[in-house]
């Protein structure tokens, strides 16, 4: 028995999202099955339908190098607008 | 992770999936109480499936059917995921056919008459959409996913059951009394289905973030959402102690845990016949998952 990974898109245009898995002993029964599951009441579009192996996961990401100029969290503005608003002497009343 | 922060990681809403590392009791008890849920989606369809045959209309058959097909969709949708977790949906039935693993109160008794089909269609199933509803939310996150789907269809189910209520309801006095009559059998079971108000600390399956939702609290809604809905149709709800306080929550007579227990522990009225039909049905279609075994190989 395999296990095949099912993916569905709800609509045309939209992200496939992961559904669930069916367990079969080959791709003709897997496709089978997983219409009989996640296709029988119109609720998609479109499958995948992907052995587990053939699944490629990546989970880890390392920041080694902290590159946060590359996101919004390396840009905290709140301080720096704050000194600006006051050397400009435009800093509203409640500070905001 | 140790087995206090995978804990604290479920309780603050942190969610796991099948090749996480997690705890051998979170295990454990995540595939007790999933295979429970499978087992109950595949003896939930032996009372409807009874009345296949005897459906009053075309229609109403069609309906029928198409419920019982859903079921048993859910049924292997949920096994699957208990395969995940390291139990083979073989070894699931053989718990399930032997007695050794349980399966929800409301489906060890018998259906009566086509009111019970309404009663059951309408509330028991109003009654699990409660607890599934709450699942989305549950810490395994495989489980929450399929659940999506189940509650998706369990919503037309609702509807169906209500249907074939207010049909009848709206026909004649012999129909309305067929439901009145159904709908005092099946209260005692509806209000034990949710189980005994276990403090949310002392659960478990609450503690792992399994479930999220106290059984009173399941039992309070599954009472606020659908009495009114009883009451105007002219039924009565066969408990006279039964009201809404002034603070919101409904009081009742206390639920038959002993019969609960009793029933779950496989000594309801139906059990013995329905677990048999299960093993006569499963030796029967045994040369089917063999061929298509061998088909592939």
């Amino acid at each position: 028995m395999i296990v095949y990974e099912v993916f569905r898109q709800e609509r045309k245009g939209q992200a496939f999202a992961h559904a669930g898995s069916v367990g079969a002993p080959d791709s003709s029964f897997a496709e089978a099955y997983a219409r009989e599951q996640y296709g029988r009441r119109g609720e998609s579009v479109a499958l995948w339908v992907v052995p587990r192996d053939a699944v490629l996961e990546i989970d880890e990401f390392v920041d080694e190098l902290q590159k946060n100029y590359h996101r919004v969290d390396g840009y905290p503005l709140k301080e720096k607008l704050k000194e600006a608003r006051e050397r400009a002497g435009t800093a509203a009343p409640s500070d905001r | 992770m140790s087995e206090q922060e995978f804990l604290e990681y479920v309780q603050s809403g942190g969610q796991v999936e099948t090749d996480d590392w997690m705890p051998d009791d979170y295990r454990a008890k995540l595939i007790k109480f999933i295979e429970m849920h499978g087992n109950s989606e595949l003896m939930g369809v032996l009372p409807e499936r009874e009345w296949i045959l005897r459906a009053p209309t075309l229609q109403r058959k069609l309906a029928l059917t198409a419920k019982v097909q859903d079921e048993v969709g859910h049924a292997q949708l949920i096994y699957r995921v208990v395969e995940d977790l390291g139990k083979p949906r073989e070894h699931c039935l053989d718990d399930l056919i032997s007695g050794k693993s349980k399966f929800h109160n409301v489906f060890h008794y018998p259906t009566k008459t086509w009111g019970d089909v309404g009663v059951i269609a309408w509330l028991v199933d109003a009654a699990a959409i409660i607890s599934q509803k709450a699942l989305l939310k549950c810490s395994y996150a495989p489980y929450a996913r399929i659940m999506k789907k189940i509650c998706w269809e369990e919503s037309f189910h609702i509807l169906h059951g209500r249907d074939v209520i207010l049909t009848m309801m709206n026909g004649a006095d012999e129909q309305r009394e067929l439901v009145q009559e159904a709908l005092d059998r099946w209260w005692g079971p509806l209000m034990q289905f949710h189980g005994n108000p276990i403090a949310s600390a002392d659960d478990p399956m609450f503690q792992w973030r399994i479930k999220s939702q106290g059984n009173e609290e399941a039992r309070q809604q599954f009472l606020d959402g659908y009495v009114p809905q009883i009451w105007e149709l002219g039924l009565t709800v066969p408990d006279p102690k039964l009201s809404k306080n002034e603070e919101g929550i409904w009081e009742y007579t206390e639920p038959d845990w002993a019969e609960l227990k009793h029933v779950v522990t496989g000594h309801g009225p139906q059990t013995a016949e329905r677990l048999e039909l299960r093993k006569t049905t499963r030796a029967e279609t045994e040369w089917v998952r063999r061929t298509v075994l061998a088909e592939a190989a």
